[in-house]
């Protein structure tokens, strides 16, 4: 307990250590619920905070880290044959994932503690979300220096600049991802990339590299997946891609846990669902591609994306009818890059960092129609 | 056109400690606190000196800028002490009562036949005309205008919240008289609002002169900010007065006995509460008289005139404030909880959100104590706001709009609608701990200077 003199604490302001003071009570709350009491306004308050809305979302996030360090395990194995058992596979990619895991916390959290020590502020909870997302949609295999510079770059640049944790108007996680991408496009994309300890010469690409090859028929996409895979494989998610994103079960699992909280918002992912069907089923009416539209929505990012990051309750649309516009356009966009951009086969990130810039925009006009509307509504009196 | 709102948006949060419908006492004035930082946009001029008889219906305080407005002392007595504050702020006269019990004579009245001007004179100079709220803003109501009507909730759904068919039941007739006197003042005439679930057998549904109206629906449906809003929303530039019931029988008491007789029977409330029930009591009367219903040995209650989410901390010494009829006791929360956040399930604590686990166990009543439960942060979470607010605004909007000090978004977003105990909930259930009342208090205060 606190000591009852008037000394300033250790680390309090004006301690020998209060220049620490916000670290030490981080950690502080971490462990024990703050003993401050309300002031001013309602004097109780429901026992929610972000800390524990944070939490969540990591916990839903867990069954999807756990698959993928599996998965991970059973990429090489399939093409190396060096690991016999389950807890095999599961430890190597235990061991492949862990550093990111480290190298995404330790920079982006030491961002976090020093700028909330510089303005004196308490630290935000949010990062440990994105420390956790990051990890998962990241190829395995990415230098530990590059993914430390693209946290470093999406924390503060993404984040602080704008104030932290809730004044962001990007998803830190999903720019930590879009840094990469652009600056180092060997290690994120192409056939080399996804499978930890790939040997030379052996191609690697995910399913969603196939759809995209167009070498022979612009329609042979559905061919050249199913050549490969089943689409058990696809729902379960034995193939390769970034860390978290492959298995659809594990992403539900994570899913059912958001929308059951109430913490990830279900007309988002409803709309992205829609949007991505949508526009998936144009792509075969018209025949730009022959994989059914439902194939869209197993494929690559998608699943993670609209369950974890385009349901940011931060960066997507603030009002009720903006989330239904926004979900939507975030998954027809995702398949129109798809179906049109050969060089990218990923549409998923930059259809959410584009809706995240446009989010303010939809709630823009939602709410200002709303309140039109409103105006004119006829009294009962 | 129906007569009956549903609102399906709030909450009722599940606190420990309702009162019973019994009167286990009845507090005889001593001192009584005269408090003009209960009326908001009243600025005081002290018209009596310490040492001064008073008698109940007597001038204590006049507002500066309208110096019809006058408070009046609730009881006979000598004005015993001016409490200041920082800058000489006056907090309180207070009123040593005796017990000869006299009252200024205004005249009994028939309501049905004063004139406007009439009631409006007597409600002035009886000093209840401090009763009358003004929307937009909250402030006390401006002699000089007309408003679009006069609302007042027959009820509230607030925590814990005075039962107002066990408190007034009996005075039907008195208030019948307020609301004949007040449909004068506006073209609107009254509206009242009644509970729904007791509607068709309350003692308030015989009511006349007033347009009637059922509401159901979770906290805050009671709240007449609320219930304006849905029945008709206030625009810029009208207004609108409010009255509470308990004020309102008050009204009709002095029309019916020419006296100024301000005694109600209030809810004592609240987790710390022993046997909650109901005291008969005046307004002013300070807390030490029910210091009987609580163990305040180590100094951890905290007094709430109000109710948990509304009322004021008025402390152990403090004072009722004139509008209540509830003290909710409170324990001070200042125990560290250990992992609280992270605890699965933590069921001895409530939560509204289905993060916890507590929404199962429906029927349980939680002894919820001050604690904030957590930081202030951004905000974070955007939808969780107006599940809890029956009123078609964009809460968040609005806030930030407050914050930004922005008035024309303020308008937009519906600041003349609402004041801050109708976003008293969003506060409560908000996790990002944000002082939600005070960020639209001081949002209000811009628009009044703004707009001035």
């Amino acid at each position: 307990m606190e000591e009852n003199n008037n000394k300033p604490g250790l680390f309090e302001k004006g301690g020998k250590l209060g220049f620490l003071h916000s670290t030490y009570d981080a950690f502080d709350t971490f462990l024990r619920v703050p003993a401050t009491v309300t002031r001013k306004g309602a004097h109780i308050r429901d026992s929610i905070d972000i800390k524990r809305v944070m939490i969540m979302v990591v916990i839903a996030l867990v069954p999807a880290a756990l698959f993928g360090m599996w998965n991970v395990g059973y990429q090489h194995d399939l093409v190396n044959g060096d690991l016999p058992t389950l807890m095999n596979k599961f430890w190597f990619g235990f061991w492949k994932v862990l550093p990111l895991f480290v190298v995404s916390y330790v920079v982006g959290l030491g961002i976090e503690f020093t700028s909330a020590q510089i303005k004196g502020e308490e630290v935000n909870e949010g990062y440990l979300v994105t420390g956790f997302l990051v990890p998962l949609i990241v190829p395995v295999d990415i230098p530990l220096w590059m993914l430390a510079v693209a946290v470093a770059f999406a924390v503060i640049f993404g984040k602080e600049v704008f104030g932290g944790t809730g004044m962001n108007f990007l998803n830190p996680a999903l720019l930590t991802r879009a840094f990469l991408f652009f600056s180092y496009p060997s290690k994120m994309s192409g056939d080399q990339a996804w499978i930890a300890g790939l040997p030379d010469g052996v191609s690697g690409a995910t399913p969603l590299t196939h759809m995209l090859d167009r070498s022979g028929d612009v329609a042979n996409g559905l061919q050249n997946i199913s050549d490969q895979w089943s689409l058990t494989d696809l729902v379960v998610g034995t193939v390769p891609g970034s860390v978290g994103e492959t298995s659809i079960i594990a992403i539900l699992l994570g899913a059912a846990i958001l929308l059951w909280t109430g913490i990830g918002s279900w007309k988002i992912m409803i709309s992205s669902v829609a949007g991505a069907l949508f526009v998936g089923w144009l792509g075969t009416a018209f025949g730009i591609t022959n994989v059914p539209a439902y194939y869209q929505l197993l494929l690559g990012g998608f699943a993670f994306g609209t369950v974890f990051m385009a349901t940011d309750p931060v960066t997507s649309a603030q009002t009720e009818r903006g989330k239904w516009i926004y979900g939507f356009l975030i998954g027809a966009l995702c398949v129109i890059v798809r179906l049109f951009n050969p060089g990218y086969a990923e549409g998923m990130m930059l259809a959410i960092l584009l809706m995240n810039t446009f989010a303010p925009l939809i709630d823009y006009v939602v709410t200002s129609r709303a309140v039109a509307k409103r105006a004119k509504k006829a009294d009962l009196v | 056109m129906s007569n009956n709102i549903n609102l399906k948006r709030g909450l009722n949060i599940p606190l420990l400690g309702e009162a019973i419908l019994k009167t286990g006492k009845t507090i005889e004035p001593d001192i009584i606190a005269v408090k003009p930082t209960d009326f908001k946009g009243f600025t005081p001029r002290l018209l009596v000196r310490e040492g001064d008889k008073v008698l109940a219906g007597s001038p204590v305080l006049a507002d500066k800028q309208c110096p019809d407005i006058l408070i009046t002392s609730p009881v006979s007595g000598t004005v015993e002490q001016v409490v200041r504050g920082e800058k000489r702020k006056l907090l309180e006269v207070r009123i040593k009562a005796d017990k000869a019990g006299e009252a200024v004579d205004f005249g009994i009245k028939n309501a049905a036949s004063l004139e406007a001007a009439q009631v409006k004179e007597l409600l002035l100079k009886s000093g209840l005309w401090v009763s009358l709220v003004q929307r937009p803003y909250g402030i006390i109501a401006n002699p000089e205008l007309k408003p679009k009507a006069i609302f007042v909730s027959a009820f509230s759904t607030a925590p814990l919240a005075a039962d107002t068919e066990f408190t007034l039941g009996a005075e039907a007739e008195n208030i019948q008289a307020g609301i004949d006197a007040l449909a004068k003042l506006s073209d609107g005439g009254v509206v009242l609002c009644l509970n729904a679930k007791t509607a068709s057998s309350s003692p308030f549904h015989k009511l006349e002169n007033a347009r009637i109206f059922t509401v159901s629906g979770k906290h805050p449906a009671g709240n007449v900010g609320v219930q304006i809003a849905n029945i008709s929303p206030i625009r810029k530039g009208e207004t609108v007065w409010t009255v509470s019931l308990v004020l309102l029988a008050a009204i009709g008491r002095l029309l019916k006995t020419g006296k100024l007789n301000l005694t109600r029977k209030v809810a004592i409330t609240g987790p710390e509460a022993k046997e909650p029930c109901y005291v008969e009591a005046l307004p002013g009367f300070n807390m030490k008289e029910i210091a009987e219903f609580t163990d305040n040995s180590k100094g951890d209650v905290r007094f709430v005139s109000g109710n948990a989410l509304t009322g004021t901390n008025v402390g152990a010494d403090g004072s009722l404030g004139f509008f209540d009829d509830q003290v909710t006791l409170l324990h001070e929360g200042t125990e560290r909880e250990l992992l609280g956040w992270a605890k699965p399930f933590r069921t001895s604590q409530f939560s509204s959100s289905k993060a916890y686990f507590s929404w199962l166990l429906c029927k349980k009543k939680y002894p919820i104590d001050t604690n904030t439960h957590g930081g202030v942060r951004a905000f974070v979470q955007s939808d969780v706001y107006a599940k809890v607010l029956p009123v078609d605004i964009f809460p968040i909007y609005l806030l930030k709009a407050c914050l930004a000090g922005d008035i024309d978004n303020m308008e937009k977003f519906g600041i003349y609608e609402v004041l801050p105990e109708d976003l008293a909930l969003c506060e409560f259930i908000d996790p990002s701990k944000n002082e939600i009342q005070a960020i639209l208090e001081d949002g209000i205060n811009l628009m009044i200077k703004e707009m001035a």
